[in-house]
């Protein structure tokens, strides 16, 4: 290898490429056997306002704390009972029609934390309130039920602490042919043929290096080549959400490995000029989110995925001074999936008249028993030692 | 002193040097240039960024002010006074660039990993962080007791909020479970005679610390196994009469300067050593002055964090952003932003800095900033902007980390420098077989080229 070309690969894509033989044996190592259920975590990052978003319009005082934020009944899409949808949620409404969608009130943890890190953190993680993990909820089902980094996708360019387990950590991608890209080239080629040497992986940081360099090199591959097997022919609306769910199906559809995907929505934070912001932001996560269903539904893989939207708080009842909300705490969540045991809406209203002393909605459902029926019941897989703790199963899977 | 032990004294107490700096050395004693960089380090000069344009809202009349500027350009002020946080971010990373004095600058970015605090209030926080540079290497006592008393740490850590009637744990908590004690040390009653003692300890607008009798527990309480009419000052010096304390802190210490894989043997040495005054100065001594710091099992064993590793590639090639905000996005994606911890426990460091995506990217770092290489990744937006904020386009150009990079200068210094020497400089940690026989054999035409190979090898990751 010349100088000029190893300055002009390293410069231009490569920065795997000194990867030396023992590769090939890695990549052969036998795969666990995975479980054929996935499952994809949305988070309306910001903290969406779940009471703007499935509306309580027979409570008065609803339309008393938020004079000029509170959707009128007329501009709902009515359901029974005492919710409706956000107007701009009528492809969400359409998957509920079908049977495909529980929504779950009143999520929440004891001691709610307002800021957005520290909560988002606590979701992530699967903590308490007052305890710092460092792993995330679906970081620690690879560990356990995975090996390798394409066991576990996020879709972005970063990887959230969600996806961080002890001893594997997921991988994320937005791009399967850029994450190739960046990890093959000629050099690289070049080198894998020439090394000869076995060398042997200890638990020191050198070896940990190289270790995830083989990982990542094996995760790009794997996951770009089995991707590129599927092209959908739905045609999903040009924003960066829909782009993450598009990609999100064509991981699912063409069969990557990977049983838990998590996606992030941003936007949420509306402070202030909630109406108008929040409208286009449930307008973009329905219709995405209709499509994303409709595109795995072809493949017939819809069967085999449950998808949980979350976000990291709701919002404080009483509406702000610049026509937003602020932080607030127990919110509801989305579980879409074709066969619900309970699809509707799975438990009891908001109460807004039993506050806590933000005035911010109390949980009545803590979101690890949410974690734990979904690990124990759809992937069927102990929740507990994912969970490190263990949580009561609810009854909407 | 021999090379290879000066260069690591100088990436664990510093950010690496170069061979000018090195020929310099190599002819003194270890005593001599162990002593000599605790002599630099004695002064301190503040950080500080320039804050005039927000004059205005540190008037007295605070109402009076905000009226007569108008209140909605007041609260765009107070908005922009915040993003002042990134400012004091990248005036922080120049300083750690050119230091004035190497260690008390390592110092002091170790120590916000341990007492962590975060505020977008920019004054408090520009105090906060000089805070930690002042005691950096002093007495642990007065440190805690300083830290304890900043504005930035009481509103962190709810101290506002920690008052008789209803105390508020969280900051008696964190100061044992993360900067004191480590769990499992304490119990829960101590946690609430800790609280109940720092109740009323608060601050007022202009971050000065405010003691409020009114809301202070002024009844007896009972911590580790003592009665008294204890205040939050009583309650530090009995932490640190615990045995435990000088174990933790010299822990955090060790997986930081020597190994991240501990050594009882040596903890137990030094906790000895540091249980006796609580000398931060003396501990530092100790360590960077004994034989096992230089033992062979010591030497390119750590994980650089990204900011190190950020800094090692400027100690070898000076490089200025033509973007000024580019550093930022840098610390981003590769996990670990200044004056941004990820929450109140740190950094955990490394093998946690690495995933496979910081990886490639970290791998691929030396390219980016030295030699134009494209990279198409987007950092995650802002998760208090709004979707276009969160999902910020990216322009083509911006593809390009812009740099002015000072060839001239790694040129002038390199000149003297074999390939051999610079791969001795830049590399602490044994290489890969495989990899060596791979850059044994490139054809080295010079120093720069060689210089981008060797910084984009796993090993370079280590010092």
């Amino acid at each position: 290898m010349k100088r000029r070309e190893f300055i002009k690969h390293s410069a231009l894509a490569s920065s795997l490429f000194m990867v030396p033989s023992f590769v090939k044996a890695f990549e052969d190592v036998a795969k666990k056997t995975l479980g054929f259920k996935k499952l994809v975590i949305v988070q309306l990052s910001g903290g969406n306002d779940g009471l703007n978003t499935i509306v309580p319009y027979t409570n008065d005082l609803y339309y008393k704390k938020r004079p000029s934020l509170a959707i009128d009944k007329k501009d709902l899409l009515n359901i029974n009972g005492d919710l409706g949808f956000h107007k701009n949620l009528a492809p969400l409404k359409n998957l509920y029609d079908k049977g495909y969608v529980s929504v779950i009130n009143n999520v929440g943890y004891p001691n709610p934390d307002r800021s957005h890190f520290r909560s988002t953190d606590i979701w992530q993680t699967a903590s308490a309130s007052n305890e710092y993990l460092q792993t995330g909820w679906l970081g620690r089902f690879i560990d356990k039920n995975g090996e390798m980094p394409y066991n576990g996708i996020e879709v972005d360019d970063s990887l959230s602490l969600i996806m961080k387990g002890e001893n594997v950590n997921g991988i994320a991608t937005k791009n399967p042919q850029l994450l190739f890209s960046n990890t093959q080239t000629p050099f690289f080629k070049k080198v894998l043929k020439e090394q000869e040497k076995e060398t042997h992986l200890s638990e020191h940081n050198l070896g940990y290096l190289y270790k995830t360099m083989i990982e990542a090199s094996s995760s790009a591959k794997h996951i770009f080549q089995k991707s590129k097997t599927y092209k959908t022919n739905i045609s999903y609306p040009k924003n960066p959400f829909a782009e993450q769910l598009k990609t999100t199906a064509k991981l699912i559809n063409s069969d990557v490995q990977s049983q838990v995907y998590y996606v992030s929505m941003g936007g949420f934070d509306t402070h202030y000029s909630q109406a108008g912001r929040q409208d286009r932001l449930l307008d973009v996560y329905s219709k995405s989110m209709e499509l994303f269903v409709k595109d795995l539904e072809r493949s017939d893989r819809f069967k085999d995925t449950l998808i949980l939207t979350f976000s990291e708080f709701g919002r404080r009842v009483k509406q702000n001074a610049s026509g937003g909300t602020d932080h607030g705490s127990a919110n509801n969540v989305f579980v879409i999936g074709k066969n619900l045991k309970k699809p509707g809406f799975y438990n009891e209203v908001p109460d807004l008249t039993n506050l806590d002393k933000n005035g911010d909605l109390k949980y009545t459902i803590d979101f690890r028993e949410v974690y734990a029926t979904i690990l124990n019941n759809w992937m069927e897989v102990n929740d507990e030692q994912i969970l490190n703790k263990s949580f009561s199963k609810l009854d909407f899977i | 002193m021999k090379k290879s032990h000066i260069q690591h004294l100088y990436w664990r107490a510093g950010f690496g040097l170069g061979p000018d700096q090195l020929s310099k050395l190599k002819k003194k004693s270890k005593k001599n240039i162990v002593s000599d960089l605790f002599k630099e380090a004695k002064g301190h000069k503040e950080l500080s960024i320039d804050l005039s344009e927000f004059a205005v809202l540190r008037q007295k009349n605070y109402k009076k002010t905000r009226k007569e500027y108008g209140i909605e350009a007041f609260k765009q002020l107070q908005k922009k006074s915040r993003s002042k946080v990134r400012d004091l971010n990248l005036a922080w990373l120049e300083r750690l660039k050119e230091p004035e004095s190497v260690l008390r600058e390592k110092m002091t970015l170790f120590w916000a990993n341990v007492f962590v605090c975060k505020d977008q209030n920019i004054w408090n926080i520009q105090k906060y962080n000089n805070v930690l540079r002042k005691h950096a290497l002093g007495d642990l006592n007065s440190f805690v007791k300083a830290i304890s008393h900043e504005a930035s740490m009481i509103d962190y850590l709810n101290n506002r909020q920690n008052i008789k009637k209803s105390p508020n744990e969280n900051f008696a908590r964190e100061l044992m479970e993360l900067f004191t004690l480590g769990a499992g040390n304490y119990t829960e009653d101590d946690i609430k005679a800790s609280a109940r003692s720092f109740t009323g300890w608060n601050r007022d607008r202009f971050g000065n610390f405010v003691f409020n009798k009114k809301h202070h527990d002024t009844g007896q309480k009972t911590f580790f196994g003592k009665t008294g009419n204890f205040d939050g000052n009583d309650i530090i010096d009995i932490i640190l009469e615990q045995e435990q304390c000088a174990r933790f802190i010299c822990t955090k210490v060790y997986t930081y300067f020597v190994n991240p894989k501990v050594d009882k043997k040596r903890i137990e040495e030094l906790t000895a050593l540091f249980y006796k005054d609580y000398d931060i100065e003396k501990l530092m001594l100790h360590i960077f002055s004994s034989d096992w710091f230089y033992e062979e099992k010591n030497i390119g064993v750590k994980i650089k964090s990204p900011i190190e590793l950020l800094l090692g590639i400027h100690t070898t090639v000076p490089h200025t952003f033509l973007k000024k905000k580019q550093p930022l996005y840098l610390q981003k994606m590769m996990g670990q932003i200044l004056l941004n911890p990820v929450n109140v426990a740190g950094w955990k460091g490394n093998q946690n800095w690495i995933d496979s995506n910081t990886l490639m990217f970290r791998l691929k770092l030396p390219s980016i900033l030295l030699n134009n290489a494209v990279i198409h990744l987007d950092e995650k937006g802002d998760i208090e902007g709004t979707f276009d904020e969160y999902y910020k386009k990216r322009k083509k150009g911006k593809n390009y980390i812009k740099t002015k990079i000072y060839w001239d200068v790694f040129d002038n210094n390199y000149k003297k420098t074999s390939p051999q020497e610079l791969k001795e400089i830049l590399i602490s940690s044994p290489i890969n077989p495989d990899t060596k026989h791979l850059i044994d054999n490139l054809v080295i035409d010079n120093n720069r080229d060689y210089c981008i190979q060797l910084m984009s090898i796993p090993e370079y990751q280590l010092c």
